[in-house]
């Protein structure tokens, strides 16, 4: 009781280089099916490098910038915190070992993928992960349902054109992104 | 592999383009690497581009990782890490020279207009990656009854997916599908 009353309010901590390094290290590890949860609960509860709101708002920057969200994150928070060394080890620490450990997983799949026992369980774990992404593309879409048919519209037309008529990436993007970001610009 | 040179140059300009165009994720970009990988390039088939996705979910680990697999069954270690480095490092480059522009991201207009214009075209990829990749592993009744399972386990109960990971590889395992 008296301890509790005692403990020091909830402050930031400035991660040095190498705390930088083994936060996203075990960001990265422990993140099964992408890290976002894990980066939230190491860096705003564990570690206190970040406030909740902190967090929130230099994600969001990094989901609507180009390339992939959490290795933006990692850059850009190791570099505002020490410079060119905090982002190198930011960037290390989330990449360097799981990148290892996908290359390893990579040869067993060379070397071992083919033989009936493989193909059997990879079958089922293909049918698994298939699952899986079902499940987070209907996560995403139920809030987006509640925001109006010309969204519902919009992630259909991308739906049909990408996944069932599986048309070029790009552009499918150059029509649909600028529409979408026009129709938002009216609507705000 | 006499032109493996030339093999890296291709996965170099692709997965730096590919960079660029993944909006909200990785993961949205997966069609449009299964459709470089099976259909233009012709590197694997689509039911190996399934199996290398689910390896990939089932590893700790961003999700962007699966261009290092992709990569190593085009090219090697070397293929994988020039998949790896190229997927990140050009769109990253640019998104920190763009961070530094935006300290006061959340507050301004064009964050929430780029925000309420990009989601509707990110949820709906996202959901094509889940096709492509239904389309690629469900080959029959069985892989089709674990699909749907692990995607009823997933959204309606608190139960890891790994739980369900690890069971539909024990069942493909005993031969079951």
């Amino acid at each position: 009781m008296t301890e509790h009353v005692l403990a020091p309010p909830p402050t930031i901590v400035v991660p040095t280089t190498t705390d930088l390094f083994l936060g996203f290290f075990q960001i990265a590890i422990s993140g099964f099916g992408g890290v976002l949860a894990w980066a939230r609960r190491v860096i705003v509860q564990e570690c206190k490098w970040m406030t909740a709101d902190e967090f929130n708002e230099l994600f969001a920057l990094c989901q609507f910038l180009p390339g992939p969200n959490i290795v933006n994150f990692s850059l850009i928070y190791g570099s505002r915190i020490r410079g060119p060394a905090g982002a190198t080890a930011a960037v290390l620490g989330l990449m360097g070992p799981p990148t290892a450990l996908m290359i390893l997983l990579g040869s067993l799949y060379s070397r071992y993928g083919a033989l009936p026992q493989s193909r059997g369980a990879l079958a089922g774990l293909a049918a698994a992960a298939a699952g899986l992404l079902i499940s987070t593309a209907v996560s995403m879409a139920e809030p987006l349902a509640r925001k109006g048919i010309g969204n519902v519209l919009i992630a259909a037309v991308a739906f049909v054109a990408v996944g069932v008529l599986q048309w070029p990436l790009l552009g499918v993007l150059a029509v649909l992104v600028p529409l979408s970001i026009a129709r938002a610009w009216r609507r705000s | 592999m006499k032109d493996s040179s030339g093999t890296l140059l291709t996965l170099a300009l692709q997965f730096s383009l590919l960079s660029f165009l993944a909006i909200g994720g990785a993961i949205t970009a997966l069609p449009e690497m299964h459709r470089q990988a099976v259909d233009v390039y012709h590197w694997m088939t689509s039911t190996q581009f399934a199996q290398l996705v689910a390896i990939a979910q089932a590893a700790p680990g961003p999700n962007v990782l699966i261009v290092t697999l992709i990569g190593q069954q085009v090219a090697g270690i070397p293929g994988a890490l020039v998949a790896t480095v190229c997927m990140c490092g050009p769109a990253c480059a640019v998104a920190f020279q763009t961070a530094r522009a935006f300290h006061q991201f959340k507050q301004s207009r064009w964050a929430i207009v780029l925000q309420a214009g990009l989601i509707p075209v990110s949820v709906g990829l996202v959901g094509a990656t889940a096709l492509i990749v239904a389309r690629s592993a469900d080959e029959g009744w069985p892989t089709l009854l674990i699909t749907a399972a692990t995607f009823a386990i997933t959204h309606w109960t608190r139960i890891s997916p790994l739980w369900a990971l690890g069971a539909a590889t024990l069942i493909g395992l005993s031969g079951l599908v």
